[in-house]
């Protein structure tokens, strides 16, 4: 495993062990306290598998009490405390400490309320994303974003990463969609921000815990805003001879007015990996590809599925296929929503990334993509939420070859500071967890870090709370007596530092 | 007095000094030195909204009107950077050339607070984050602000989003600044979402409708897939011979008709869409059954325009509130007021307009608790001779005020920036 600097694991902590089990006990249930290592084991990592670490303790609470008093309790012990929802996090945001409790929502799985009327669902945030529309879809509802991983991920992780998926540019991120939370600080109060209304009065506390990767409060409850799907939805998909085509058609089809509900571009590399995979019928001979999808009343979607043709064709299109019908649209998108296991059938391992860009300099990040893979001699497949600027390039590699890794996560560091250099942002919607974390200082001068650390102080005044994510470990911070760096070794060593 | 009673004095002022910084680094550096001597500030831009609030007279105050200007607008990547003070009319007039608009239908409070139209500034409109008729489909102000720079009540200048949709690159603060009324940073610079303008806009109104049936229509509206993007209901009961609301006396148009209580649906897009869609809506409705006008285009534009200028109450020497409620519980809300007023609905149901009068204070908190038992809240918008002051005009429960609290110190730790704009204390 790659090392990394976490915070300093407090021995007279992990020393205590017993003690802090037998105090957790008397809070919840002792079935629901592991603290055996084997059965700590599938907890020590998230989605991104390559760095893996066991918590002290693993915690399952059944109620928002039970959470409460947990955090209460490790609060006035101060002991860290990670909180897990389905694991899915691309980021490490759900990386567990040595000398954490781990605090697992996965027993928060139940729909609380489908309310027709204020046109929301009210969940437990373990219940799945894509549970939600299903919860809905019988009356013609559904919840908008949608990422990839919605089969598996938990709608509490979406409001924690403030998760995307393909439709974001029409129908926004979790954030856009979010109406209420119901939420734990690390005292243990419990609160509730926002509810059934638009909006709230006073500081809008609901969208600053939105995507702060579990750092400033543990989320028990979620509401959520539901739509009513369109009349109908069509795909169009369109192969180009190269990727500044289809770069250009994408800039294009925004320039005229049109804001398709999700436009997706792959390159060759994947095109060919994921119509291995499921046979999505993609066009092999493009160097790139889009999937762009309208909605809305029939005829619109009619006239816009013509404008968007004609503007691919004026933009050297080598392809154009319309969806005929729901199945033939549903089969276009397979081969998108299958692009991380397809990568993962071609290399033993992969890297997502997960920048976002301007939508116009497109053309010109892949190509300094290309340059870096040439460079780092590692192959790479690049999928794009071109309708929104958040792209994901796929970096192939052996973990079993030696410093595999490191390069890779060079690799990966170059890419999203080119993203930065070009007007972009570090994540798009993975979060930025452990994985990106020294690299905030390529988008944030000191004083914009200090703010967002004295913010998160004013909650959680220990910083007790999923520590050593999203911020970079400092010589300042190390300074405080708060972290260790480990010799001096930090991930992305060549990042300028305070 | 101490600074502390200063910052908590609605009456207190030192001078009429106002400070005119040039640049986003004179902010800072006049915020360093109030900071340094503890000296509490009001921040202005073009001054449309100074009535909302609580009523500040600080030492010093700061008008960032210089401020002024778009610093960058690029159409096909649907985003434009403008200096805080720039007037959101200049901003919209500039999206007008590309066909795009700032989606969330910025109010003009400038009738309501000041006799004339006066849109603000941009950085006026983040303050407040009180959006406009498309809210229920687009997202309100918070929704539309990408990225934006600033000054804390340290003087240091912080920033945080950037120009793009998709980015959970660290706390997303361009959130919090929405709505906080300039108490946690003097704004500098704004990146807003835009998005293309619709060509046409068509307006279902129809006529006559007791609230409970009008709120039904509003509710199957929004929950249809026509893609609705106003639902708005305006009764002319009750009757109260204080109120200056007066819907027939508003809505004069050549297209629609004088026939009690207007229930208006509005559908906007390209032609041949809106066509579907009104006629899908209709269908729906059963409008066949109803009395009802249809305006196009440019009377459609004009009605809601009327709607974002709130001139209905244009002219009142009365309170107005403004009050958020689920969707569901606007029936519910009219039977349990007891007060005399005025109001009409918007947002489908979940806004509602209030025109209040002979209001106490009493009352006005007996309103209070009614809505907060519903699951929303009230805000006192603009105060009248009866009720010049409210002691807290934004609604807040002890839990939230404690985590209000810390955030204001975290960005403000003097408590100098719009001290008790919003609660004492804060």
């Amino acid at each position: 495993m790659n090392k990394l600097a976490m915070p300093k694991i407090d021995r007279k902590l992990t020393s205590k062990k017993i003690e802090i089990v037998k105090g957790l006990k008397k809070i919840i249930k002792a079935e629901n306290v592991l603290d055996h290592e084997d059965q700590l084991r599938p907890f020590e990592t998230d989605a991104l598998s390559a760095y893996k670490q066991k918590p002290l303790i693993a915690v399952f609470p059944e109620n928002t009490e039970e959470v409460s008093k947990i955090l209460a309790f490790c609060n006035r012990e101060r002991i860290k405390v990670v909180p897990r929802g389905s694991g899915t996090g691309l980021s490490g945001g759900a990386l567990p400490l040595a000398d954490c409790v781990l605090l697992c929502l996965g027993k928060f799985n139940k729909i609380l309320e489908v309310d027709y009327k204020n046109r929301c669902v009210v969940a437990q945030p373990g219940v799945t994303n894509l549970s939600i529309t299903q919860a809905v879809e019988e009356k013609g509802f559904y919840y908008a974003p949608d990422p990839s991983s919605q089969i598996a991920c938990s709608i509490g992780g979406n409001v924690a990463e403030n998760s995307g998926g393909v439709h974001s540019l029409k129908y926004g991120t979790t954030t856009n969609n979010l109406l209420g939370v119901e939420v734990v600080f690390m005292d243990g109060t419990i609160s509730r921000l926002g509810g059934k209304t638009y909006d709230s009065e006073g500081y809008d506390l609901l969208g600053l815990i939105t995507g702060s990767e579990g750092l400033l409060c543990v989320i028990t409850e979620v509401t959520v805003k539901i739509l009513k799907k369109p009349q109908s939805v069509k795909a169009a998909l369109i192969g180009f001879p190269s990727i500044e085509d289809g770069g250009k058609c994408v800039s294009e089809i925004i320039a005229s007015g049109i804001i398709p509900s999700g436009m997706e571009m792959m390159d060759k590399a994947l095109i060919h990996a994921t119509d291995n995979f499921v046979k999505a019928g993609y066009p092999r001979d493009a160097e790139s590809m889009l999937i762009v999808e309208l909605d809305g009343a029939e005829i619109e979607v009619e006239e816009l599925i013509e404008k968007v043709s004609e503007i691919a064709k004026k933009n050297k299109s080598s392809s154009i296929k319309i969806s005929k019908n729901e199945k033939q649209r549903l089969k276009f998108w397979a081969g998108r929503k299958a692009a991380f296991p397809a990568c993962g059938d071609m290399a033993p391992d992969y890297y997502c990334m997960d920048g976002t860009i301007p939508r116009g300099k497109l053309a010109e990040v892949l190509k300094e993509i290309g340059r870096l893979s040439k460079k780092y001699n590692l192959p790479v497949a690049n999928a794009f939420h071109a309708g929104d600027g958040n792209l994901h390039p796929l970096i192939m590699y052996d973990a079993n070859e030696k410093n595999a890794l490191e390069k890779t996560e060079k690799f990966g560091a170059d890419i999203l500071k080119y993203c930065v250099k070009v007007g972009g942002v570090l994540t798009g919607e993975h979060g930025v967890g452990v994985e990106k974390r020294e690299l905030m200082c390529e988008m944030f001068n000191n004083n914009d870090i200090q703010q967002q650390i004295k913010i998160k102080k004013a909650l959680d005044a220990s910083s007790l709370l999923n520590p050593g994510k999203v911020y970079p470990i400092l010589r300042k911070c190390a300074e405080e007596g708060r972290v260790h760096v480990h010799r001096g070794k930090t991930k992305f060593p060549d990042i300028p530092r305070f | 007095m101490s600074i502390e009673e200063k910052q908590n004095s609605p009456t207190f002022q030192d001078s009429d000094s106002t400070e005119y910084p040039k640049n986003e680094k004179e902010v800072s550096s006049f915020i360093k030195k109030f900071y340094k001597s503890g000296i509490p500030v009001e921040l202005v831009g073009s001054g449309s909204k100074k009535k909302m609030g609580k009523p500040l007279q600080c030492a010093k105050t700061l008008n960032l009107s210089k401020l002024n200007g778009i610093i960058e607008y690029l159409p096909e990547e649907l985003y434009i950077k403008v200096k805080a003070a720039t007037p959101i009319k200049e901003i919209e007039e500039e999206l007008k050339k590309n066909k795009q608009q700032l989606a969330f239908e910025p109010i003009d409070f400038g009738f309501l607070l000041n006799g004339k139209s006066d849109y603000g500034t941009a950085g006026g409109q983040v303050s407040c984050n009180i959006s406009g008729s498309r809210r229920f489909k687009v997202g309100s102000v918070r929704d539309h602000v990408l990225g934006f720079r600033g000054v804390n009540g340290r003087g240091e200048i912080i920033k945080s989003g950037g120009v793009v949709v998709k980015n959970v690159t660290g706390y997303d603060l361009s959130k919090l600044i929405c709505g906080s009324y300039g108490t946690l940073a003097a704004l500098t610079e704004i990146t807003f979402k835009v998005l293309p303008a619709p060509d046409e806009s068509k307006t279902l109104v129809i006529h006559n409708q007791k609230l409970e049936f009008a709120a039904d229509l509003l509710y199957r509206s929004i929950s249809s897939s026509s893609d609705i993007s106003g639902a708005i209901y305006l009764p002319n009961e009750p009757k109260v011979a204080g109120c200056v609301m007066d819907i027939e006396k508003t809505f004069k148009l050549n297209d629609l008709k004088n026939n009690g209580s207007i229930t208006a649906i509005r559908i906007e897009g390209s032609k041949n869409s809106i066509d579907q869609r009104f006629k899908n809506l209709s269908n729906e409705l059963k409008v066949a059954n109803f009395d009802i006008s249809i305006l196009e285009t440019i009377q459609s534009e004009i009605f809601w325009n009327k709607i974002k200028t709130l001139e209905l109450f244009s002219s009142t020497k009365n309170n107005i509130l403004r009050i958020v409620i689920p969707p569901s519980e606007c029936v519910n809300l009219v039977y349990q007021l007891s007060n005399k007023f005025k109001y009409y609905f918007d947002w489908g149901g979940a806004l509602m307009w209030m025109e209040a009068f002979e209001l106490s204070e009493e009352m006005f908190e007996s309103i209070r608790k009614k809505i907060i038992k519903l699951g929303g809240y009230v805000t006192m918008i603009k105060n009248s001779d009866y009720l010049p002051y409210v002691e807290e005009v934004f609604t807040i429960n002890r839990d939230r005020f404690n985590i209000t609290q810390n955030i204001k110190k975290s960005f403000d730790p003097k408590r100098i920036l719009n001290a008790s704009k919003m609660y004492t204390g804060i």
